[in-house]
């Protein structure tokens, strides 16, 4: 049961491509179940003009790497990519296929395991080998829940790791034979056209830069109850942020969000009120030096990633909250 | 416009969960169940469009005989008819194995326009609807953030990550899978609720629909709570105790304040 990698990258806003960072995490998880299943490794990479990629994969330690190279690869579109990797799949006959689970691989690889019979086990956050199969471990019910499951297919099986589930730096170097691969691919196959990537507009609040922040979530129930975590975030000196509802809902502003959809933070300390922390949001705070949760769930997500926690009623424990700070200075 | 919405009921998303003594599933038990959040605005943006387009928008509902009271709700926000695909609880199932049923449904339809929310609140594979469009041979496109109509089909806006978006061009037939907050959810009215009891829920089984099965691709082998793997300080009862000992951490131990 081979393992291969499919790795992703991407055009730089200069043209040049440029690898996705949890690409090299995938890598290394594939090169551990590789080595637990005492199986071959090799890894893929899907676009056009992608050549200067080479040189990372072949000081990688792999059997086997591949460029997977063709004109209607760029810009990215669901079907081309279903195409392309069908087509090295049936020729490489891997027995695993793990992906990143980024937002590009949720859009393809339904399809590309559909069309192979399959079924991907999407969003895994670790693994076990048992009798030399691997049971892959993944999250329900927004992180509350987890989750064995295991394939009943012959391979190819597929995967999708979750972000920072596995550690880039466990990567293993060494050198591997770098090939390229051009699968055939029909203009009339991609059926949708893909036009320019854009952003909305100038972040005015960049949060990233932020060393406290005080982030609301759903547990705050209405609008109206809004001031209550601006006060908080006064008093701390510290910015304001939320959960991705809040924001669709318009009670904050969409630049202030937080998560897999909004900005990355990594301040010293993150204050999340009334944030189950899906794993959505959990990603986009997870580098915090110190994370402080107050939720009523004492079996929240968010209390997995806490340092600090207060298990009650927010609109009980904030206004204490903000006397103590006011007290204590 | 002919519009069909694929909807999921699942637990309320704030209920509290216990694991099945069988440690196969939660116990469901005194659950109570809702519609899954991004299949609410996916209804919703399938009402929108039906306003602004004209035509027809139809919910697609798989799951047991409780799941009537989500679709009777989608049918009350002004849905115009609804397939219920009644059988035991998707959770039992794999993505593609209710796939194939949801496939069974859709195909006699011929929509010009399959909805459906990105990814289920309870399993949360957020495959079904990319499944759904590879059966039926149709286009996608995922992480929906807004629907137009262009000259040759649709222009939908994609979100990526890190606040980056995209258009992409679409013919019709298609499939999207639409992002919470698209749109702004409605809430049924009065009549709404009165007219729903006249619409039509045709209530079929997987076997009725001739739903292709086969042998399940992957095993949900058992289940159960996350172990804590973080030492959290954890403080319970009295609020102004435990702010204060809060507050006391954060100044002399994390040193943050």
């Amino acid at each position: 049961m081979s393992v291969l990698a499919v790795l992703e990258q991407r055009p730089s806003l200069e043209g040049r491509p440029a690898w996705n960072r949890m690409s090299w995490e995938t890598l290394a998880a594939a090169q551990q179940m590789a080595r637990e299943l005492d199986q071959p490794v090799m890894a893929a990479v899907v676009g056009q003009g992608i050549g200067e990629l080479a040189g990372d994969l072949a000081s990688t330690a792999l059997d086997r790497a591949c460029l997977v190279e063709h004109e209607l690869l760029v810009p990215y579109t669901p079907d081309a990519y279903s195409s392309a990797l069908r087509q090295l799949i049936e020729g490489l006959k891997p027995g695993l296929v793990l992906f990143p689970h980024t937002y590009q691989v949720r859009d393809f690889l339904p399809k590309l395991a559909t069309s192979l019979g399959r079924v991907a086990i999407s969003d895994v956050v670790s693994h076990r080998i048992e009798n030399g199969q691997p049971v892959l471990v993944r999250q329900l019910f927004q992180g509350r829940v987890n989750a064995d499951v295991r394939f009943l297919t012959p391979g190819p099986n597929f995967a999708s790791l979750q972000a920072g589930a596995y550690r880039a730096d466990r990567l293993a170097r060494g050198t591997s034979p770098v090939e390229g691969f051009v699968p055939v691919i029909a203009a009339s196959e991609v059926r949708s056209r893909p036009l320019e990537l854009f952003r909305e507009s100038q972040r005015a609040v960049d949060l990233s830069a932020a060393e406290l922040i005080v982030s609301v979530g759903r547990g705050i129930k209405e609008a109206e109850n809004i001031p209550l975590v601006e006060k908080l975030a006064a008093v701390l000196g510290a910015e304001l942020a939320a959960s991705r509802p809040i924001c669709d809902a318009g009670w904050l502003p969409m630049e202030r969000q937080i998560g897999s959809s909004g900005q990355t933070v990594a301040p010293k300390m993150y204050m999340a009120v009334g944030i189950s922390g899906a794993i959505q949001h959990l990603v986009g705070m997870k580098g915090a030096r110190t994370v402080v949760a107050i939720n009523k769930d004492p079996h929240a997500p968010i209390f997995e990633v806490a340092d600090y926690g207060i298990v009650g009623d927010l609109f009980q424990v904030v206004p204490e909250l903000i006397s103590a700070i006011e007290k204590s200075k | 416009m002919k519009i069909v919405v694929a909807i999921k009921q699942v637990p309320a998303r704030d209920s509290q969960l216990r694991i099945a003594s069988t440690g196969g599933w939660i116990d469901e038990a005194d659950l109570s169940y809702e519609i899954n959040e991004p299949d609410a605005y996916a209804l919703e943006e399938g009402l929108q469009l039906k306003e602004k387009h004209g035509g027809e928008v139809v919910v697609l509902c798989a799951g047991p005989a409780r799941a009537a009271q989500t679709i009777r709700e989608a049918l009350a926000k002004g849905a115009d008819r609804a397939i219920h695909i009644e059988g035991e609880t998707l959770g039992a199932l794999d993505p593609l194995a209710g796939a194939r049923r949801l496939a069974a449904a859709l195909k006699p339809e011929s929509a010009d326009l399959i909805l459906t929310g990105l990814q289920s609140d309870d399993l949360g594979y957020g495959q079904t609807g990319v499944i759904l469009a590879e059966l039926l041979g149709l286009p996608h496109a995922t992480i929906v953030m807004r629907v137009e109509t262009a000259p040759q089909g649709i222009r939908v806006k994609r979100e990526l990550e890190d606040g980056w978006f995209q258009h992409v061009d679409l013919p019709l037939p298609a499939l999207l899978t639409i992002q919470s907050g698209i749109n702004k959810l409605r809430y049924a009215t009065l009549m709404g609720i009165k007219k729903a009891r006249t619409k039509e829920i045709r209530r079929v089984t997987p076997e009725e629909l001739g739903a292709e099965t086969g042998a399940p691709s992957i095993l949900l082998e058992r289940v159960y709570l996350p172990e804590r793997t973080k030492r959290t300080q954890l403080w319970e009862g009295n609020p102004r105790e435990a702010a204060a000992q809060l507050v006391e951490k954060l100044k002399f131990e994390a040193r943050v304040l």
